[in-house]
């Protein structure tokens, strides 16, 4: 900079803006990445501070009725909570006498008296709550708010899981060739040989058996993340192998450049879109997953919510015509993966300096 | 020219062509208003530039312009079929079924890249005998017999055999004319053929030239013969149309554009390619014409070697051989370099000349060790480089390093140009700190002629010229002593290749670097070498002065590349200038 010009003056250098500065540039200029952005972030906030007990904690309260109907639904007929009240109501009427037969009966009026001294207050339960109610009569929006904890988390950590690990194989796999090349693939064919759902209950049924990873969510983060990588390395390697004879590697080579310099300063952002979609598809794919196995009953313990369990939970419900649970997961569902895509979508273009 | 006329087949008329950017940008306007004929039974050559717009004016005949092209309403670009002006039909108005009947039938066209345009899992039978059903309605067996006849004719050796090969068993030579082949399958009356020699060697581009010559005349056709390269066409067109950003310099008789330029741009095109029988100081280059008097200097240089140059680098007996694996175990050995010996000496620039496949680039990446040599020494000041550790090799990798051929694919398109520059001289400690860095790849960057804004830029906003910059200041900031250029300007326009080769003609009397400068261009090579070795099939064959091998070539292979150079220019360019 500091080289008098003589020439016609060139404009001004501008201080160089990063690759970051620049993504961040390019993807405000994207209407559809930045709404997939708020929508991604909104999911984000509502997992933290679900999780930090600010929304959503006291989810397992029964406060509506049996299946409360959605309050856009207020005036329909709720023949579950009219049962349920049918038989409370039931097992309120007084016993039959038998106190000439009963050796207990001599104290039931002692009883009584020190019964009507504890105040029990009846508590009103809702006829509707805002997106219905379970068959406890829990609040299915506070359900989903406290579900998404477990689902984002289990579905985004896995997938970085399974995606950072099929590139570290991938590249490895791609770039040296030779036996690591033989010796990866080999170890591809024989995992990929067995069946997806087996292969998951074995891992699960080991993490359950051997009880190193506790209970809870890092045992099924493991298991995604360990039998997810497949995908990622395979295409991974491929660009790998592609680009590793291009010649800017080899300019790069030429120059001194490390092994360790190429593969993952040079290649590596030049493959990263390919990584960028699995992260996205496995994300999607782990959140259905997770539900999967707490269908088969490795998933979540059953004191937490996932919109794994409420899926579950939703199949007998629908069978009576109780389908607000399943929208309300399935929506929640929909709407963050479709955005989480759109997402990794944008953030491709956008670290592509070639796309303007 | 301009009154509708018996004999032209094809009159172009103010086409315009516009691109739409996006939104926020006027569209870019890439033809402007260009207007030429084409006479029936002849051969019109379109010459310009990379992105002077001949491409798409050749493209907007055939309707093969993409989407986001917008072509002016009154552009017109009328067709006569059977003659006269009452034949007349606007190509740019007629509608896709129309345009489909035509192409292929009346108008076909030739690629520059026959590797990708032949489909790979078709043979290259079914592929000509697909257009011959299509618009000839023939039927299979005669197809056959038609294809049979149309590889005889373009020079196939064994065309029974041929037909039932996949393109990737045939070389790019072979490629190209099964290309045209299928493009004279249907005896058009107008062949478009857009670069199609520029991915061709030396030797297989004259083959090619002189069978769409023999081929035009023949068939009675016309061709619109589109190349970066005036000296190609000296030969073999009638007429010849220069275009630049867009416009038409100058057209006329090919002996008018060749014997009385009028246009400086052209004048510029005709001198800047390097001619065999001359050797200026530096090449004239399209600014010399444009902005100065019109009159380069051409001071002759002297090129050679004394036997007192001090040696830098040596190369004894250097063998490489490739293993291709065959069947479940069986290897087979591919000699790719024999026995190659050779000096370099200081400050001297070592030619190496050869086809495809003759092996010079692969002597060039064994010497930096980016391929692992079978046998053989490489003395690099008495020590053997291919004896050294990894480590070690460190200290020489800054003092040998290489350009590469395509500056489209040597640059890793994810890095501002400032990075580019800046990684070598990190990894080799090169500046005190990242201030002085920055400061050094400043001026390197004016150094090889390019603004300081280019720091900031990303490779893929640079053109092809531009970029070959980029790669030779990245092999500056090491100052190296040794400069292997692999095809460097190879891929480059001839008005770009002056340019780059004054370049590296410059740094080199600055930096008193040694270049090995390999090149399958022998005129190129002659012009900047001291001293040229011809290389075929592995083997260095010849090796001599530069003066020397133009004038008395000994060896029968050396002569053919002599001969393939095209000559439609040399008395020419003596009148330019």
């Amino acid at each position: 900079m500091s080289a008098v010009l003589t020439n016609p003056p060139s404009p001004p250098a501008i201080e160089s803006p990063g690759l970051w500065t620049l993504a961040w540039r390019r993807l405000r200029q994207d209407t559809v990445g930045m709404v997939s952005l708020v929508v991604v972030a909104f999911f984000l906030m509502m997992m933290a501070s679900s999780y930090f007990g600010i929304v959503a904690k006291d989810w397992a309260r029964e406060k509506g009725v049996s299946y409360a109907n959605p309050s856009f639904l207020a005036g329909a007929e709720n023949l579950e909570a009219q049962a349920m009240a049918k038989k409370v109501a039931e097992s309120k009427v007084p016993p039959v006498d038998l106190s000439d037969i009963d050796p207990l009966a001599p104290r039931y009026k002692e009883w009584e008296e020190r019964a009507a001294k504890i105040a029990v207050t009846e508590v009103k339960r809702a006829e509707s709550l805002p997106l219905g109610g379970d068959k406890w009569g829990r609040d299915v929006l506070q359900k989903v708010v406290k579900g998404s904890e477990v689902s984002i988390f289990v579905g985004i950590t896995a997938a970085l899981f399974a995606t950072a690990l099929g590139t570290m194989l991938g590249a490895a796999a791609g770039y040296w060739g030779g036996w690591v090349n033989d010796f990866l693939e080999w170890f591809y064919n024989v995992f990929t040989s067995i069946p997806y759902i087996l292969l998951i209950l074995a891992f699960a049924a080991v993490a359950a058996a051997t009880g190193k990873f506790g209970k809870g969510i890092l045992p099924i983060v493991l298991i995604l993340g360990l039998t997810g990588w497949t995908g990622p390395y395979r295409l991974i390697r491929a660009e790998y192998i592609k680009h590793g004879n291009r010649e800017y590697v080899k300019a790069a080579q030429a120059i001194g450049a490390s092994n360790f310099s190429r593969m993952f300063v040079h290649i590596l952002p030049n493959v990263s879109h390919v990584a960028l979609v699995q992260l996205s598809q496995h994300t999607v794919q782990f959140i259905k997953a997770e539900v999967i196995l707490s269908f088969l009953g490795f998933g979540v313990p059953v004191d937490m919510v996932s919109w794994g369990t409420m899926l579950a939970e939703a199949q007998n419900e629908l069978v009576i015509g109780k389908w607000w649970q399943l929208f309300a997961a399935g929506a929640a569902m929909a709407i963050l993966v479709t955005a989480f895509s759109l997402l990794t979508d944008s953030l491709r273009d956008a670290l592509d300096p070639k796309l303007k | 020219m301009t009154e509708p006329n018996q004999d032209l087949l094809l009159q172009v008329r103010d086409l315009d062509v516009r691109f739409r950017v996006d939104r926020k940008h006027e569209p870019f306007r890439a033809v402007k208003g260009i207007s030429f004929d084409i006479p029936r039974n002849s051969t019109v050559a379109l010459v310009g530039e990379s992105g002077s717009g001949k491409s798409v004016s050749a493209m907007s005949i055939l309707g093969l312009l993409p989407e986001n092209a917008i072509v002016a309403p009154t552009s017109r670009a009328i067709y006569h079929a059977a003659g006269g002006a009452a034949a007349g039909r606007d190509l740019l108005k007629a509608d896709l079924a129309e345009m489909q009947a035509l192409r292929g039938k009346d108008i076909s066209v030739i690629f520059q890249e026959p590797m990708t345009s032949l489909n790979p899992v078709f043979t290259v039978g079914e592929q000509i005998a697909e257009s011959l059903r299509l618009h000839m309605g023939m039927t299979g067996k005669q197809a056959e017999a038609r294809v049979i006849e149309l590889l005889t004719e373009v020079g196939i050796p064994d065309p029974q055999l041929r037909a039932n090969s996949y393109p990737h068993e045939m070389s790019g030579g072979q490629q190209q004319r099964v290309m045209i082949a299928m493009a004279i399958a249907c005896e058009p009356k107008l062949l478009i053929a857009d670069e199609p020699t520029t991915a061709l060697d030396v030797t297989i581009q004259k083959q090619i030239l002189d069978l769409i010559a023999s081929l035009q005349e023949k068939h009675q056709m016309s061709v619109l013969f589109i190349t970066h390269d005036l000296g190609v066409v000296g030969d073999i067109a009638d007429y010849v149309v220069v275009m630049q950003n867009g416009e038409i310099q100058e057209q006329g008789s090919v002996r008018q554009i060749f014997e009385r330029p009028q246009h400086p741009y052209t004048k510029a095109l005709l001198a800047c390619r390097p001619r065999l029988d001359r050797r200026p100081k530096r090449l004239p280059v399209i600014d010399d014409f444009m902005k100065g008097d019109g009159h380069p200097h051409l001071e002759e240089r002297s090129r050679g070697l004394s036997p007192e140059d001090p040696i830098i680098l040596e190369v004894k007996g250097l063998n490489k051989t490739f293993f291709l694996k065959e069947g479940l175990f069986g290897k087979r050995a591919v000699p790719a370099v024999k026995d190659v010996s050779f000096k370099l000496p200081k400050g001297k620039t070592l030619g190496l000349v050869g086809e495809s496949g003759s092996g010079k680039t692969t002597v060039g990446l064994t010497l930096m060790r980016l391929h692992d040599a079978t046998s053989g020494e490489v003395l690099f000041e008495g020590r053997d480089l291919l004896k050294l550790t990894e480590r070690e090799m460190m200290a020489y990798r800054r003092r040998i390093q290489i350009i590469f051929q395509n500056p489209y694919a040597s640059l890793n398109p994810r890095f501002t140009v400032g990075q580019i520059l800046m990684e070598p001289m990190k990894i080799h400690g090169i500046g005190k700190d990242q201030a002085e860095r920055v400061d050094m790849a400043f001026q390197l960057l004016k150094r090889v002629g390019m603004t300081e804004q280019s720091f900031y830029k990303y490779p893929h906003e640079f053109s092809g010229g531009q970029r070959q910059r980029i790669a030779i200041a990245r092999c500056l900031t090491m100052k190296p002593d040794v400069l292997i250029c692999d095809e460097s300007v190879s891929a480059l326009d001839v008005s770009v290749q002056a340019q780059v080769l004054n370049l590296l003609q410059d740094l080199q009397d600055e930096y008193q670097m040694s270049y090995i400068f390999i090149s399958h261009d022998l005129a190129v090579v002659k012009y900047i070498s001291d001293e040229i070795m011809v290389m075929n099939n592995g083997a260095i064959i010849e090796v001599a002065d530069s003066d020397e091998i133009y004038r008395a070539p000994r060896e029968e292979y050396t002569r053919k590349l002599l001969s393939s150079i095209p000559k439609g220019l040399e008395h020419a360019a003596d009148l330019a200038s």
